[in-house]
């Protein structure tokens, strides 16, 4: 999906972006490494009553060989990770319908050796740890004296064995979670921002999220280990010929497993673990999403293909598909001289290539999500427990698009007498945005809508999930597309048309632009007459999964409001003189009015 | 076109809410609301809106229609051409500081509460007189209470919203109820915000002596330190070049220049320019309206509540941008014996010059015409041909009223 490319010049601007994007985001993860290393010795070493041994201690282990040695480690699992998110990551999230597909997903070989490289690189990162806090974490096996015989023997040491097996436990539960919770799921962001800015505004949220999340596998592989801490005990006492200690109190046991100190230990080298990973999706996130400018026309035959029109209509790579919307989306707000070229015309021949590729592009979009939309509603009302389609995703950046578009349709060639209305609205429609960053879009078609899976988790019927089978599940389509990136950027397009169009290329496709727009937006309003389509969906708790994508439908319908308006505000009564049919003009009506 | 009826008008809501305030002042945990109400009748806009019965007012961008914010915490929409009047009430819409329309929008209020952001999303054709608390969407933040400003980006995608409390503002997308805090360490809270009508630009007031000034496109901000007092109240002019701000306490009206983001207009204002004029008449200046049309503005000027002949006053200016920037007196606007101005604001769309909305202490809302033919469609030469209308009895211009006694 992500790099199936059959030509060569598209996988060419694939790896371009795309891929040196990654590569910088790990770059930047494995060079903070050495800063969240300083931070967890600092806080595993603390010392309340001897500050200055505390100090000196965490110096000395700072220039230590061991911990560069598991500094050098640590890059190794960044490093997986990184691959691990490049490999992984979409831009639509996966929504399993029913436990049945929840649990196919889970067991699914692909997940499968990603659970099994979590729990190693979990197991690593912990055996780092415990070597750096030392004491009687540092290794598996320890001297003891048998109290019967009197000799020295090599004996379990468990601690040591409790903190590497709480490492696979988390590496496990963040690769269960990254399906649960859509980990790897990247979306656009509504602001535009500098990549620093960004990364230090989200930085404080992924503090949190790791602290919690820490403290959460904490206490669940503590009940873990008290029921089942016995099996791996003795298999590793017998593999590798340790005796138990008896003299020790057992950790699976609630006098073993209330020591403070362990539960500290293992609480801040769990937040050392997750901070490692979600910093590193944090930053794939915040590169991958960060907007690239392609040019609207090339110059040169050999750069065609990374044309702003051509990238567009790419069907195989979605991300630069989704970078093209948000950057036609972008273009349409901010920057006037590239406007101009979109509604330019080719030399010789004077056709508005750009413009018509760009809008045919949109409008295939939106077409396709109202067709999706249409298919649906007709299936809830002939079997009210049809599988729900997943909308398309394509519609935000569709929308975006056409709204866009629609606005450069206003000038016509009646280049003596430009119209320019004083403190026109439209002409520096440099909005606020609410482009780009669209959203997820889901490709696939049989993925159903659903509502939040880890509800399913605790077990409680939703009964908004759209889902076979199940009598008390009304279909809904909770998960619309967000045409963010599409429909902001055609509206503000075709606003800004209306005064810097100089050669009408807009207007002969604004009839077409506006029955586009009316019938979506009909399709949208019938979607939600659907049961249960207008439930807010609840609020997940810190999680770094983003779970923007349930009120994709809310966006929709807001954006297409909006895109509607701002041309019917752009065009006012000269909208009375496109070609459009009477009942889409009644609706347009409607909006002119304010009445929508 | 407004009619000249006079609704009926409605009890004062006031005497339980305010004496179950003073009853319990005592209480620590009304202490601390009372706190917050401190905070927001400082920062507010309206002038002392803890004793107003009129708590904010805001025109819709685009349709003849305006929410009043009251003192009972509810809020009522007026249209011109409609008697129905919708009142809005919820259970978390608590001390109203702000209003403000979505543009683009027939029907969503934004309204800045005590705890939180309520989005009402009214039926423009219902008859509905008192909506559902469903068609409110609830947005909060913790610690991001109470919420003195909002203002919503001219393409309606965006809303920001501050509090004296948070040094960060946030960004709502409304429709995906997410919110992203955009936070800068200094000056302490966000007072007020003014968005540019061209979006480029937002301003950012805070109680200190500073005040900052974000750029849209990627988000960063200018810092500008103030001389003496905080950022009150400020104004952009229509194209976004220049923006008026007064400062607490002060006299004196300061002016921002900036030159285009987008390349676009040949305006005459220059690189970023501050520069202040100051006002010989009447007290500090506590606010600024400009019209759309960027012809008149109205200067709030606080009275002096000691002195007996020295009450607040709004103060009309022409303002003409070429040649050069120049503020050109023109008269005042006053009221009834006993009522002072506390609130104006300029009607969005007014056909034939500038009609400015006063909201006064005795509860009154008038509109204040103001006939003149643009000085830009005349190419220039307008001054003498513009009409200004206004130094003479309140009562006789009122085109629509409502009184709340």
């Amino acid at each position: 999906m992500k790099c199936g490319c059959a030509r060569p010049d598209s996988h060419l601007i694939y790896f371009q972006v795309v891929i040196w994007r990654a590569v910088a985001s790990i770059a930047w993860s494995v060079l903070l490494l050495p800063v969240t290393t300083a931070v967890f010795v600092l806080l595993s070493r603390f010392s309340l009553f001897h500050p200055i041994q505390w100090i000196s201690d965490c110096t000395s282990l700072l220039a230590a060989s061991s911990t560069i040695f598991s500094l050098v480690v640590l890059c190794g699992v960044v490093l997986i990770t990184g691959f691990f998110n490049l490999e992984f990551y979409t831009l639509v999230p996966s929504i399993p319908c029913s436990r049945m597909a929840l649990l196919g997903t889970v067991l699914h070989p692909r997940q499968c050796v990603h659970s099994l490289v979590y729990c190693t690189m979990g197991m690593l990162v912990m055996w780092c740890a415990s070597v750096t806090i030392g004491g009687r974490y540092s290794t598996l096996g320890t001297t003891c004296r048998q109290s019967e015989s009197g000799e020295v023997v090599t004996c379990l040491n468990e601690y040591h064995l409790f903190i590497l097996l709480a490492g696979a436990f988390m590496g496990y539960s963040h690769s269960f979670l990254g399906v649960v919770q859509n980990m790897y799921y990247v979306s656009f962001q509504p602001i535009q921002q500098y990549k620093y800015p960004r990364f230090k505004g989200c930085l404080p949220m992924v503090v949190k999220c790791s602290v919690i999340q820490a403290l959460y596998s904490a206490r669940n592989f503590a009940a873990f280990y008290f029921f089942f801490g016995y099996a791996p005990k003795t298999w590793i006492s017998s593999t590798l010929n340790l005796q138990i200690d008896s003299s020790l109190q057992p950790l699976d046991s609630l006098t073993g497993l209330l020591d403070l100190s362990l539960l500290y230990h293992l609480s801040i080298s769990g937040t050392f673990l997750y901070l490692t990973w979600y910093l590193t999706v944090l930053l794939f996130r915040i590169y991958v999403t960060e907007a690239y400018s392609f040019p609207v026309q090339s110059t040169f035959t050999e750069d065609a293909e990374q044309s702003l029109p051509k990238v567009l209509a790419e069907k195989n790579t979605l991300v630069m598909k989704f970078l093209a919307l948000q950057d036609l989306a972008l273009l349409s707000q901010h920057s006037l001289s590239r406007r101009l070229e979109v509604f330019s015309l080719s030399q010789p021949g004077g056709h508005a290539h750009n413009w018509n590729a760009i809008s045919r592009e949109c409008l295939s979009l939106l077409s396709e999500l109202t067709q999706r939309l249409v298919a649906h509603q007709d299936a809830v009302a002939s079997n009210g427990r049809v599988k729900s389609q997943s909308a398309s995703n394509f519609i935000f950046p569709v929308l975006s698009v056409v709204v866009s578009g629609t606005e450069d349709i206003a000038e016509t060639p009646r280049l003596s007498v430009p119209l320019r209305t004083p403190g026109s609205v439209f002409k520096s429609s440099v909005g606020g945005a609410n482009s780009a960053l669209t959203a997820p879009f889901t490709p696939d078609v049989d993925s159903p809508f659903s509502s939040p899976a880890i509800r399913r988790l605790v077990g409680q019927q939703d009964p908004q999930s759209p889902c076979f089978g199940t009598v008390q599940s009304p279909h809904i389509m909770r998960r619309g597309p967000k045409p963010w990136s599409a429909s902001t950027g055609l509206s503000h397009l075709v606003a800004a048309s209306f005064s810097e169009d100089q050669f009408g290329v807009v207007q002969t496709t604004l009839p077409n632009i506006l029955s586009c727009l009316v019938v979506l937006l009909e399709a949208v309003d019938r979607h939600f007459k659907l049961p249960h389509a207008s439930s807010k969906p609840v609020r997940t708790i810190c999680s770094m999964g983003d779970s923007t994508y349930k009120t994709l439908r809310f966006l929709l319908r807001a954006v297409l409001k909006t895109t509607i308006y701002k041309i019917t505000t752009t065009f006012g009564e000269h909208l009375n003189a496109v070609n459009i049919s009477t009942e889409h003009r009644k609706r347009l009506q409607q909006f002119l009015e304010f009445k929508d | 076109q407004f009619t000249r009826d006079t609704l009926k008008g409605h009890s004062r809501p006031e005497s339980s809410s305010r004496s179950a305030f003073l009853d319990q002042r005592d209480t620590l945990w009304m202490r601390r609301l009372l706190c917050s109400d401190e905070m927001v009748a400082e920062f507010s806009q309206m002038l002392d809106w803890s004793d107003s019965a009129l708590r904010s007012f805001a025109w819709h961008p685009h349709t003849d229609k305006f929410a009043v914010a009251l003192l009972d915490d509810s809020i009522r929409i007026y249209k011109s051409n409609s008697s129905a009047t919708p009142t809005l009430k919820h259970r978390c819409q608590r001390s109203v500081c702000a209003l403000q329309w979505k543009p683009l929008c027939g029907s969503a209020l934004a309204v800045a509460c005590q705890s939180c952001l309520l989005i009402w999303h009214v039926d423009p054709t219902s008859l509905s007189t008192r909506p559902s608390s469903g068609c409110a969407q609830v947005l909060s933040h913790p610690g991001h209470s109470p919420i003195t400003s909002i203002a919503w980006s001219p393409t309606g995608s965006l809303l920001v919203s501050a509090s004296p409390v948070d040094t960060g503002m946030m960004v709502w997308d409304v429709a995906a109820e997410s919110a992203v805090p955009l936070q800068r360490v200094g000056g302490g809270g966000v007072t007020y915000l003014s968005w540019s009508p061209d979006g480029s630009r937002l301003l950012a007031a805070t109680p200190s002596a500073l005040f900052r000034v974000w750029e849209t496109r990627m988000w960063t901000c200018e810092r500008w330190p103030c001389l003496k007092g905080s950022c009150q109240s400020a104004c952009w002019s229509p194209d976004g070049g220049c923006l008026l701000l007064s400062m607490q306490g002060e006299r004196v009206i300061y002016a921002l220049t900036f030159s285009d983001l987008t390349g676009m207009n040949n305006n005459t204002y220059g690189p970023p320019f501050l520069f202040s004029l100051s006002l010989s008449v009447g007290g500090e200046v506590c606010s600024l309206s400009w019209d759309p049309r960027g012809e008149r503005l109205a200067v709030l000027l606080k009275g002096d509540s000691q002195a007996v002949n020295h009450p607040s006053v709004i103060a009309v200016f022409k303002t003409r941008s070429s040649p050069v920037f120049e503020l050109l007196p023109c008269g005042f606007v006053m009221g009834e014996a006993g009522a002072e101005p506390r609130f104006m604001q300029f009607h969005p769309h007014f056909q034939h010059g500038a009609l400015l909305t006063v909201c006064w202490s005795d509860g009154r809302i008038s509109h204040v015409p103001f006939y003149f033919s643009s000085a830009g469609l005349l190419g220039g030469d307008s001054p003498q041909q513009a009409l200004a209308s206004n130094t003479a009895d309140h009562s006789s211009n009122k085109l629509y009223t409502e009184q709340i006694s």
